[in-house]
Formats: C-alpha cells, sequence, structure tokens
C-alpha cells in the first residue's frame, strides 16, 4: 500500500517538475549552476576510482592468466570491457548515488523543514520545476560525461600500472584494448548512464521534497533516497542490460 | 481585502483551526494574537493554501481562493508577500540576492534596477551594509529584516507576518513594527500579524482576532481589548506583573 501510494506521489511530484517553467532564462541558470556543483564537483571521485579500478583488474586478470594457453593481451580486453560495460556506467552510477544523491535529498530536505520551499510556493513559483528539474536535467547531462571520462582512466590507469608493474606489455595491452572492439557497447553504458542518473536525482529529490520535520529527518530523507536509488540502479540495470544486449 | 468563511483544519484527527471567519481590512494592521500552540500559524497557512483546509473559503478581493486553478492561484500568491515564523531566507544565497529574487523571478528589470529595487527594500528596514553576507552570518534580529524586505520586494497587496518581532530586542521590535504600519498605509496593503507580544498590539494593531483553542474567541480593537471582560482574553493581555500593575493604576 505505502509502495503504491510513494510510487503515485513520485509520479505526481515528477510531472510537476517538467510543467512549464516561470521564467527559461532562470531555468537554464540554474542548470549550469547544477552542472558546475552536482557534475565538475565529482569529477576527482570519479577519477580517483576509475584509475584504481583500472589498475586493479589488470593486475588481478594478468596474475589470472598465467596460463601460457590464454595470450595476455586478454588483459586488455579484460580492462576494456568491464571499465566500458559495467564498471564505469553502474559502478559509477552507485557511486554518485551516493555523493550526489545524499547531496540533493539533504538541501531540498533542508528547504523544505525550513520553509524555504514554502517561501516559494508563496511567490507563486512551482518549488519543485524551480528546484528540482535543473538538478535532473543536470545529471543526466553530466553522468555520460562523467562515465566516459571514467572509462578512458580506468583503461589508462590499467596501462599505466600494467606496464609499471610488469604484468603486461605496451604492445599486448594496446592490441588488447582495441581486439574485437565493438562501438555500440560505448553507447549502451551511456544509455545507462543517463538513465541512472536519471534515478539518483529524482528518487533523493522525492524523498527531500516530502521530508516532514526537522534535521534528524533530513538525515533520513538523505539515507532513504540513497538506499532506494542504488537498488533501483542495480534492478534497472539487470533489465537494461536483457533490453539492449541481447 | 480578505474575506475568510467558516475555516477548519485538522490534523490526524485532532481539530486544530476550529470554523473561524473574520474579515481582514486593507490599508489596516489585522492582528492573531493567541497563546503558543492555539493555532495561529495553522491558520494562516491555510490561507494561502500552504495546508489543505478541512472546510471554509478564503477570498482575496473577491475571488474565492480554493475555487481557482493553479493559474489562477499563482496571481494571487504572486500578490502575497509573506514572512515566515523562521525567516525561511534562502541560505545558498546572500542578503541581497535573496531580496532580488522574487523581483528577477516576475519583472523584467535590468540587473541595475534589480540591485536598486532591492537596496531600497534594504534601507526600508535599516539594513545597509550586509549585501553580501549569507543567512547563516547574519542574526536573528537581521533574519527577520531581510525577510520583510523580500516580502516587500515586489509590492505585494497582502502581506503576512507571523511573529515579525520575536526573538528581537525591544528597540528593533518597534521599528519593525512601525515599518509594517507604515508600509501597509502607504500601499493599502491588507496586512494580518502574527503576534503574542502585547505591546506589538498596541502600537500598531487596527483590528484584533483572539484565538483561543483554534476558535475565533474574541474580536475588536486596541481600545476594546483593554477593557474586555472575557476571561481568556484578560489572562493573556494581563499576564505579565508590568500589564498587572498598569491596569491597577487606571
Ligand atoms: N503539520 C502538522 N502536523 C500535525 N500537527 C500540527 C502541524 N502543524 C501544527 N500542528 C499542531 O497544531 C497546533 C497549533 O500549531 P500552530 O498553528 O503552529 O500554533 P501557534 O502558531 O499558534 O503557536 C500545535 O499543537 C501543533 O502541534
Ligand atoms: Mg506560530
Amino acid at each position: 500500500m505505502k509502495l503504491f501510494f510513494n510510487f503515485g506521489q513520485y509520479f505526481i511530484l515528477i510531472k510537476r517538475t517538467f510543467s512549464k517553467p516561470e521564467k527559461r532564462s532562470i531555468y537554464v541558470n540554474r542548470i549550469f549552476e547544477e552542472i558546475t556543483i552536482l557534475g565538475i564537483g565529482s569529477l576527482g571521485i570519479v577519477a580517483i576510482i576509475s584509475v584504481f579500478i583500472g589498475a586493479v583488474i589488470t593486475i588481478q586478470t594478468a596474475f589470472n592468466l598465467q596460463n601460457p594457453l590464454v595470450p595476455l593481451y586478454g588483459v586488455g580486453v579484460a580492462v576494456r570491457d568491464s571499465m566500458i560495460l559495467e564498471f564505469s556506467p553502474a559502478i559509477i552510477s552507485l557511486i554518485l548515488a551516493g555523493k550526489i544523491g545524499s547531496s540533493i535529498a539533504s538541501e531540498i530536505g533542508t528547504m523544505r523543514v525550513t520553509e524555504q520551499i514554502d517561501a516559494l510556493e508563496i511567490m507563486g513559483i512551482n518549488s519543485a520545476g524551480y528546484l528540482i528539474s535543473p538538478k535532473i536535467i543536470a545529471t543526466v547531462l553530466f553522468s555520460p560525461v562523467l562515465v566516459t571520462f571514467s572509462m578512458f582512466l580506468g583503461i589508462l590507469g590499467g596501462y599505466v600500472f600494467g606496464l609499471l608493474t610488469g604484468v603486461v606489455t605496451n604492445y599486448e595491452f594496446i592490441y588488447g584494448i582495441t581486439y574485437q572492439f565493438i562501438p555500440y557497447n560505448v553507447m549502451y553504458a551511456l544509455i545507462k548512464a543517463a538513465f541512472f542518473a536519471f534515478i539518483f536525482a529524482s528518487v533523493p529529490a522525492y524523498h527531500g521534497y516530502y521530508t516532514k520535520g526537522g534535521a534528524l529527518e533530513v538525515g533520513r530523507s538523505s539515507t532513504k533516497g540513497v538506499v532506494y536509488s542504488s537498488v533501483l540502479i542495480l534492478a534497472f540495470d539487470f533489465i537494461l542490460t536483457q533490453l539492449l544486449l541481447t | 481585502m480578505i474575506q475568510i468563511n467558516n475555516i477548519s483544519k485538522s490534523f490526524s484527527g485532532r481539530s486544530i483551526v476550529n470554523n473561524i471567519s473574520f474579515t481582514f481590512a486593507s490599508g489596516k494592521v489585522n492582528m492573531i494574537i493567541g497563546e503558543s500552540g492555539s493555532g495561529k500559524t495553522t491558520l494562516l497557512r491555510c490561507m494561502v493554501g500552504l495546508n489543505e483546509i478541512d472546510n471554509g473559503s478564503v477570498l482575496f478581493n473577491q475571488r474565492d481562493f480554493f475555487k481557482l486553478d493553479l493559474k489562477g492561484k499563482k496571481q494571487i500568491r504572486k500578490d502575497i508577500g509573506m514572512l515566515f515564523q523562521g525567516g525561511a531566507l534562502f541560505d545558498s544565497k546572500t542578503v541581497e540576492e535573496n531580496v532580488m529574487f522574487p523581483i528577477s523571478m516576475f519583472t523584467d528589470l535590468s540587473e541595475s534596477e534589480k540591485r536598486d529595487r532591492a537596496n531600497f527594500c534594504l534601507q526600508r528596514v535599516n539594513l545597509v551594509n550586509a549585501n553580501k553576507l549569507y543567512p547563516s552570518e547574519i542574526s536573528g534580529g537581521m533574519k527577520k529584516r531581510v525577510a520583510i524586505a523580500r516580502a516587500i520586494a515586489v509590492q505585494p497587496k497582502y502581506l503576512f507576518c507571523d511573529e515579525p518581532n520575536s526573538g528581537l530586542d525591544p528597540k528593533t521590535s518597534i521599528v519593525i513594527d512601525n515599518l509594517i504600519k507604515e508600509i501597509t498605509e502607504e500601499y493599502n496593503i491588507t496586512t494580518i500579524v502574527i503576534t503574542h507580544d502585547m505591546n506589538s498590539v498596541i502600537e500598531i494593531g487596527d483590528q484584533i482576532m483572539f484565538i483561543h483553542n483554534g476558535a475565533n474567541w474574541w474580536q475588536g480593537t486596541k481600545e476594546e481589548i483593554l477593557v474586555t471582560d472575557n476571561k481568556e482574553v484578560n489572562d493573556f493581555v494581563y499576564a505579565t506583573k508590568f500589564m498587572k500593575d498598569l491596569k491597577s493604576k487606571f
């Protein structure tokens, strides 16, 4: 019962979020603001995690490929495919759900409990549109950029650490990452990324927007927003993989 | 002018506002007074649709608010300036940006015209040299003043103030009270002020409604409130030793 109620309320909020804005120029500025805060602000964490995961996949795969019958360029293939197919779109989205999702939920939740949302409504402004739509648009636009960045850095990390540790040679790695490369996979990853971005922006926004009470409840909304969006991302990862890759 | 008819509101079965009717005149400071928890804030929030009402109607210059569609409601809300009990300033914006915000949203003024208008409003509330500070960097009294400046930035026809001088020192309180009175008369605004401060009532109250347990218990002028024999009103008005002493002198 509660689930259906949340579901309905969520869709009503999304509908209100994307109704006609009061003043387009202000909304456009808000989108750029949010891209700066939510998108550019996430470059650092995405970079660090991607480089290290790329490196770890390289070393582990090389370690597991000590069978002389399997060619070492398999390391390059493994890094490339794990980064593009799963790590960059899904795991980075989960990490962003934690970082961006919690910041969205707590910002909007705080605005709710301190009556800032009421103040917007009283001015005759559609608070959902003004607050939430720029965040969703910014993350959906920018998340594919972050994911592309992550793929690139992951493979680069694998390459650099692979060479430094000597588990793979330059030639094998480069041969591996170009071996039977399917460009559609990148497309598939970016579609997933945009879809997941919609989830980890809108679900925490929903929980923040309907926060009741005080500071304690803001924290709870933030946790709920992150947990629900993570579960939804995993579920849709499964569904989209089925739909897009088969 | 705002007319409210038979407004009732309950939260999970508990009746908070109970069948209140009143007419708030324009160009006058209409006061809603009553003990803490008597339902004053809830009544105000019901009047502007922030809380859904169970029953009743609200007419802004004869337009029935709850019968309007979303667009009509927005139109009326653009004419409302509201000062929330906690200020409700946008904490990601500076003082000046807070006041400029409604101006940017609803006018096509140039950047410098908006700034001029915002600064004019900030001067009206005696707040200068704080333009670039954030809400977290200013005192409670300054926050109230910024909130008033923001509420009057786009020249409202209706001004709602929820405890405008709670938490202020007596001197600033009087400044704020007189400011509210002045702009009410100057622009013929329908002003509603919630307070539990008898000083404000005597200072600027034109019409008074006393709420008790969510009901319109008593109404009248500030002269009448001092001499009424309504027990609850008396308990409220003469709650302090100062007021009691004053009464015994007359
Ligand atoms: N959203 C709400 N949910 C449940 N109870 C509420 C809500 N808002 C106010 N109340 C209750 O209504 C009563 C009156 O509150 P309020 O209108 O804020 O009083 P006042 O402003 O006169 O001090 C209080 O007992 C409060 O607990
Ligand atoms: Mg109150």
